[in-house]
This record gives C-alpha cells, structure tokens and sequence, in this order.
C-alpha cells in the first residue's frame, strides 16, 4: 500500500471537483439554469470544446493523486516500519512511467531513433562523428534508416484504430445515456442522435469525442516505443511534460478565477447595496488595486511569496511540496490582484436592482441588509460571476505564461507551458533549430485555451440576456441547417 | 472642464498615497532592510558593520513608520516610510539596492523617451490594424469571408503572445533575415529594430480587439440612423466610413484608451525580448535582480502614467461624443 500524499492545489483541485458535481446536481434541480446550460451544450463549438476540457480534467485529476510508492523490504530491515520512495508520484506519472523512465541523454526529434546531436564514435577502428542510436526511442528496430517509418506508420494507424473502437464505443454509451428519452430504445435513442434531432448537436459532441480517441490512440500506440513529441535537452520526453503542464495550466485558471470570486462578490455586492461611505471606501480600494500595473503587484507579491517560502523552510519535506505550494500561493496571489473587474460589474449591477420592486418589497416586509445580499440580490447577479469566471479561465492560462517569463510564474522545476516556452526562446536559436518543444506547447495550449474560448462564448451567449450575440451567418439557400436562432 | 481636471487630479493623488502605503507595506514588512541588505551584500562578507553601512548609504537606517528617539513631529518624519514617500512623490526615486545600478531617477527618464518611441507606434498601429479588419470583416457580413475572419480572430486570440513573438522573430529575423533580432540604437536607423515588435504586437492583439470591434459596429448597423442614411441613397462604403465608424468610436475609445496605461509598462515583453532599453525592461531586469528600489519606483511610475492616461481619456471622450458633458 503506496502512502498517500495531500498537496495543497491536489485538495484545491479535488474540492473544486466535488463542487463542480454539487453545481451539476444543483442545476438539475432549477428549471431556469437547466434551460440556460441546455442552451449552452446546444452551440455547437461549445459542446465540442466541452468534450475537450473534460478530458484535459480527467489529466489533471490523474496528476493530483500523489502518492509515494512502497519500497520492497530490503533485506536487515525487516520490522523496521515500512520505507517509502523519496520521490512522490502522482497516478499519471504511474501511468505514464513508461515515458518517465526511457530518458534519453539530450534532444532527438520527434520519432527519432537517433540522438540530435553528433558524438565521436569509433567505427571500424576510426574516429567518425556520428549520431549515436537513442537509448529507448526506436530501440527495437535493427535497421533505422530503412524501418522507422514502415514501423511509425504501422504503430499509428494500429493505435488509430484502436483508439476509434474504443471512443465510438464511449461516445455510443455516453450519448446513448444521454440522450435516451423514457420508453426509447437504445437504438432509437442513438439514431435520432445521429441525426441531429433534438436541440442538442450529439453528432458533434461524438465526433469531437472520436477525433480525440483516434489522436490519443495514435500518439499512445507510438509513445510505448517512440518519443512522439521528441526529448528536450536532458533527455526528458516532451509528450510527458506537456501533459504535466496541462494541469499547472488548469490548475491557474481555475483556481485563480475562483480565489477572485469571494473578494468581487462580497464587496461588490456590500458597495451596490449599502452605497454611502461603504461604496466610497470599496471604489478607492479597487481604484488603488487596479492602478497598480498588474504584472508589477503581481511580480512583487510572488517576490514576496518567495521571500516566506525561503524563511518557513518547515512548511515543506520535498522539492514537489514546494514547488506545489508555490503554485497555490501564486493562485492565491492572482486572485488577491484579479478581483477589481468583476467587483466593478457587480458593484454596477447591483445598484440597478436595489431600485427594483422585489428589493423595496422585501426591504417593506424589514428583511435585514445581509439577508437581502445574499437570497434576493446574490442570485441575481450569479449568472455575471459565471460568465466572468469562464471567460478568466483562458486568459489566466495565457497570463502563466508571461508570468513565467518574466521569472515570477510557478516554479521552474515545475513543468509549465509558460516555462516550456521560455525554454524555447534559446532552442529556436540553435543552428539547426530544435522546434519540437515549443511546437508541443504551441499545440497543446492553444487546444486547451481554444476550448475554453469557445466554451466561455458559449456560456455568455446562454446566460446574458444582454449579451449581443454577432455569430457570423452565412447565408446558405439550400440545407441551411447549420442556422441558429 | 478645468473643474474636472482639477477635480480627478486631486483623486488621483488621493489614489497614490494609497498606491504608496499598499507598496511599502508589501515590501518593508515581509522583506525588512536587514534582509535586504544581506540579499544585495550577498555571500560570506555579511558582517554587522557591513549591513549597517549598506543600510546608511541608502536612507534605510531608520525605523519604519514610527521613530521614538526623535521629538515631536520627527517622530513620524523621520522614518523610512515618510523620507520614502515625500521623495516618491517629488519624483526623486534615490538609489538602487544592488550595488552597480546607479540613480533611479535618471535611469527613468532616460528609458521612458525610449519606451514612448516603441509604445506610440504599437498603440496607433494596433488601433488601426483592429478597426481596419473589423471593418472589412462588416462591409462582408454574414459570408464565407466574415465566418473565416471570425474563426482566424477566435483562434489568434487563444495564442499567447510569446508564440508571435518567438515565431516572429525566428521567421523574420533568421529565416528571411530581413531585421535584427533585437537591439536598439539612435536616429533613423532605428526604425529597422522597431518594425518587428511593432509589427507583432499588432497581430497579437488583433484578434481580441478586431472581434470585439466588429460586434461594437454590428450593434450600430442594426440602428435608425443607418437606415435612415441607406434610404437616403448613400452608398454602403459611405454609410460604414461616415456614419457608423464615426458613432462606434466611441466604444472603440473606451476599450483602446483602457489599454492606453499599459501601453507603457504593457509592452514589457516585447522590450525585454527585443533587447530595447526601456521601462519595461528595466523592470523585469529588477524583478529577476530582486532589486526592490525598483520595482517600488516601477509600481509608483505605473500608476501615475495609468491615472494620468484615465484623466486623458475622459476628456478624449468630449471630444468624440459631444453629447458627454464632464461635471
């Protein structure tokens, strides 16, 4: 039995996906949030991009149980109490030991057999500078030259098709559940999906979720015995730490969006509702907040962050500890210096439905200040706080990564987007040009920060009343199917 | 309009001080001027006597806000956070804490002309590049072009601009090797180091901007005036130029005058990747330094240059919508 390990952003993370589930449960309940999230998951672009970011939560649960592995008994000390590894790992890195051990000594391209790098070798009996064989990456082959990519192409389209079975059949299950109306068989339920009857586009979603089943598939089949996304200067595979950085990125966006939350909402509701000296004295705290460049209060307080870390070396037994804390706190840090804009809003929404009758009516009946915050005003306004929280979601990702370079990101030993791509500023230098990280990044944010784009658009699309949707619509004659209200 | 100028400027003093007090509170007190000072020193030569003379040299030999040994009201003068705040506010920035920066103060003024000349440039050009493209993309509403042109701004704007600026810099500088990479130098010559960050800085922001540019036109087409101006026989390019632009300027001003502030320290990548010697790189070379004297300075710079840049904005608005009275 491996001993469990609790960090701070694994139970931040796994308390937000408790809250999540209550959420769902919470609007399955209310008729009028059903109707608006239906709208949502029925944009197109939206329920695709939902696809895409649950599967980027199912990487990010997988890399937040941390444990760290039971050591076989050695022998003298027995009776002694169990020894665990020093190392902590998390249920990815479990999963994925296959890339962690098949270290490689420096860079290889991607689906390389040979090293990038040129070494002095000794071939028959004469000094040539070759490139030596990898040590895992295509290790199995005898002839790389000819074999590589006769065995690449099989191993992919072998994956590819696996990967197709087994999400057609996830995707007939799940939209088959879904779907499924009383007294409709599951065959009937799956054909009117297929079809696009209903408001809910299921083709999309299932196809959304094949294309993916197919690419993980592919690059699953190819990573059991070739570095699909190549190694980076010490050898590390790139695959590896891109998913790693799929959960700092999540971890920020999410996090930081909601540590902004209970400042916005408690104080801009209090300046809307109570105005007088309140409000005066909540607009001259955000006015401060917000005229304070934000990269600069941000950058001082992580300077901060790490002047207290280097002081309360007790907080922490590993390097991870560490560098995990540091990610909380720089959460923590984004939503102390991120509040202003949504206070703003709601402090400006609030003041227009204080004047409203419902208010004056329980103001009448002597209901008290904070009661008519929270039950009357609260859930009125509750649909801005989830508007402004998918839209900060992305533009936190984006933000990591300036954080990064700039030096006052996560931590360096922990694997970023934005520290990859610092990285990459001297790779792309090289002569010849090592691409294969920064390319990666590139890929994997911009699919991540896409789908959140595309989800937040979809979310205020369905939740502002006032929300001016401008969809281009092309106007098509014919099968004009494509066309929403 | 004077009354008002006078009015928002009074506040903004009242905004600094808070700027002030928030700062100097971040930094004396997690990080007090012993730590400091054994920071910047650095290594084994750490000695009392060291620290103490580090700590006199820079004005930092004082108690923070309150000073006991002294009488009556140089108990509160004489501490580090008035001699501190009194010269923020006179605009003398004092000494840097590492050991080779020199006078903050002049290191400022000479960076921020630099700065201007990399910041004007992107803000107009940004500015024009968004509404160009919103534009056309309006002129063809609701077709092939308009779907295309709002998927490629959807998609440009889930790119972080370190991507342009290391693509951009890897395809124009070593690829086609038409610029510099990076540098900076006097005069004319100049203008070979400055047309790539510009250039990028524009498409990294057009896709944000042009699409929230174009829903701001959309909104306007779909009104009275414009009808009234298409019965009248206009055609559809003057209807767009004359009447529509001229009445969406003034959403278009509130949103590029917001970014106006960090137009200066904003462009704090781009100068630190650029090699160009102005404020923003001036300030990421302190943070990665720890060099709090300047970061303080930066964060007291910032914020006078983004209240300054609200006042302009307002009385800009007077300017584009006569109906705005500034009371």
């Amino acid at each position: 039995m491996p001993k469990f390990v609790l960090l701070w952003t694994d139970a931040a993370v796994w308390l937000l996906t408790a809250g999540l589930v209550a959420y769902v449960w919470h609007v399955r309940r209310r008729p009028n949030l059903r109707a608006n999230w239906r709208k949502v998951f029925c944009d197109a672009p939206a329920l695709a991009s939902s696809v895409v970011l649950v599967a980027c939560l199912a990487v990010t649960l997988a890399d937040s149980i941390h444990y760290r592995p039971l050591l076989p008994a050695a022998a003298g000390t027995a009776g002694s109490g169990d020894a665990y590894d020093t190392r902590t790992r998390s249920v990815l890195d479990g999963a994925l030991a296959g890339l962690v051990d098949a270290r490689e000594t420096t860079y290889s391209v991607p689906l390389g057999a040979v090293s990038f790098t040129k070494e002095t070798l000794e071939v028959a009996g004469r000094q040539e500078r070759v490139a030596p064989r990898l040590l895992h990456g295509g290790a199995h082959l005898t002839d790389p030259d000819s074999q590589r990519r006769g065995d690449v192409a099989w191993r992919a389209a072998a994956g590819a098709l696996c990967g197709f079975a087994g999400a057609a059949l996830l995707s007939a299950l799940l939209v088959g559940a879904l779907a499924r109306k009383p007294g409709q068989s599951w065959r009937q339920a799956l054909a009117g999906a297929w079809e696009g009857q209903g408001e809910i586009p299921w083709r999309v979603a299932m196809t959304t979720i094949v294309v993916l089943g197919v690419l993980v598939g592919a690059v699953a089949a190819l990573a059991m015995r070739y570095h699909v996304f190549g190694t980076d200067v010490t050898g590390n595979d790139v695959l590896y730490q891109t998913l790693k950085s799929v959960r700092t990125a999540f971890v920020i966006g999410a996090l930081a969006t909601l540590a902004t939350l209970p400042l916005a909402v408690v104080l801009g509701i209090a300046a809307g509702y109570l105005k007088g000296w309140a409000d005066e004295a909540i607009q001259y705290l955000y006015t401060v907040m917000s005229s304070i460049p934000n990269i600069l209060l941000i950058a001082a307080l992580v300077l901060m962050v790490q002047v207290f870390l280097d002081k309360h070396p007790e907080m922490f037994e590993t390097g991870l500890e560490r560098s995990d804390l540091k990610l909380f706190m720089l959460c923590a840090v984004l939503g102390l210096t991120g509040w202003a804009g949504l206070c703003r809003l709601l402090r400006a929404e609030t003041l227009k439905l204080r004047e409203l009758d419902y208010v004056q009516a329980a103001q009448a009946f002597g209901v008290g200040p904070t009661r008519i915050m929270a039950r009357h005003i609260f859930p009125n306004v509750a649909h801005l706080m989830l508007i402004v929280t998918v839209l900060e979601f992305s533009s936190l990702i984006l933000y990591e990564a300036v954080l990064s370079y700039v030096g006052v990101g996560v931590d360096p030993s922990m694997n970023s987007f934005g520290g990859m791509i610092n990285l990459a500023r001297n790779e792309m230098n090289r002569n010849p040009v090592v691409w294969w990280p920064f390319a990666s990044a590139f890929v994997f944010m911009l699919g991540l920060v896409l789908a959140a784009n595309l989800f937040a658009d979809g979310v205020r699309d369905a939740f502002d009343p006032r929300a001016r949707v401008f969809r281009p619509r092309v106007l098509r004659t014919a099968r004009s199917r494509g066309a929403r209200p | 309009m004077l009354n008002f100028i006078v009015r928002r400027s009074l506040y903004g003093v009242l905004v600094l001080i808070g700027v002030n007090l928030a700062t100097f509170f971040l930094f004396f007190t997690v990080n007090t001027p012993d730590d400091m000072a054994r920071l910047n020193i650095g290594g084994k030569r750490v000695t009392t006597e060291l620290i103490q003379r580090w700590k006199a040299e820079r004005g930092y030999d004082k108690p923070l806000y309150w000073n006991d040994a002294e009488q009556g009201s140089e108990k509160l003068t004489e501490t580090i956070f008035w001699e501190r705040s009194v010269s923020l506010f006179q605009f003398r920035f004092g000494r840097a804490d590492s050991e080779s920066a020199g006078d903050i103060g002049t290191e400022v003024a000479r960076r921020m002309w630099v700065s201007l000349q990399l910041a004007l440039p992107i803000f107009v050009l940004q500015i024009f590049a968004s509404v160009s493209f919103a534009l056309l993309l309006v002129t063809f509403r609701n077709t092939r072009l308009d779907l295309a042109g709002v998927v490629l701004c959807v998609v440009m704007l889930s790119i972080s601009a370190l991507f342009y600026i290391i693509v951009g810099q890897y395809l124009f500088a070593r690829v086609l090797r038409l610029v510099p990479a990076s540098g900076f130098t006097e005069g004319l010559d100049l203008v070979r180091f400055l047309v790539l960050p510009v250039l990028l800085s524009a498409i990294a922001r057009l896709g944000t901007e042009a699409r929230l540019y174009r829903a701001m036109f959309l909104e306007e087409i779909g009104k009275d005036y414009v009808r009234t101006a298409r019965a009248k026989g206009l055609a559809e390019t003057a209807v767009l130029s004359r009447h529509v632009l001229r009445n969406a300027l003034i959403p278009i001003v509130t949103s590029a005058g917001g970014y106006l502030p960090y137009v200066f320290l904003g462009s704090l990548v781009f100068e630190s990747f650029f090699g160009i010697p102005g404020l923003g790189a001036y300030a990421i070379e302190a943070i990665s330094k720890q060099d709090f004297a300047i970061v303080r300075t930066m964060v007291f710079v910032g914020s006078v240059l983004y209240i300054a840049s609200y006042i302009l904005i307002d009385i800009v608005y007077t300017w584009v919508d006569p109906r705005v009275r500034l009371a």
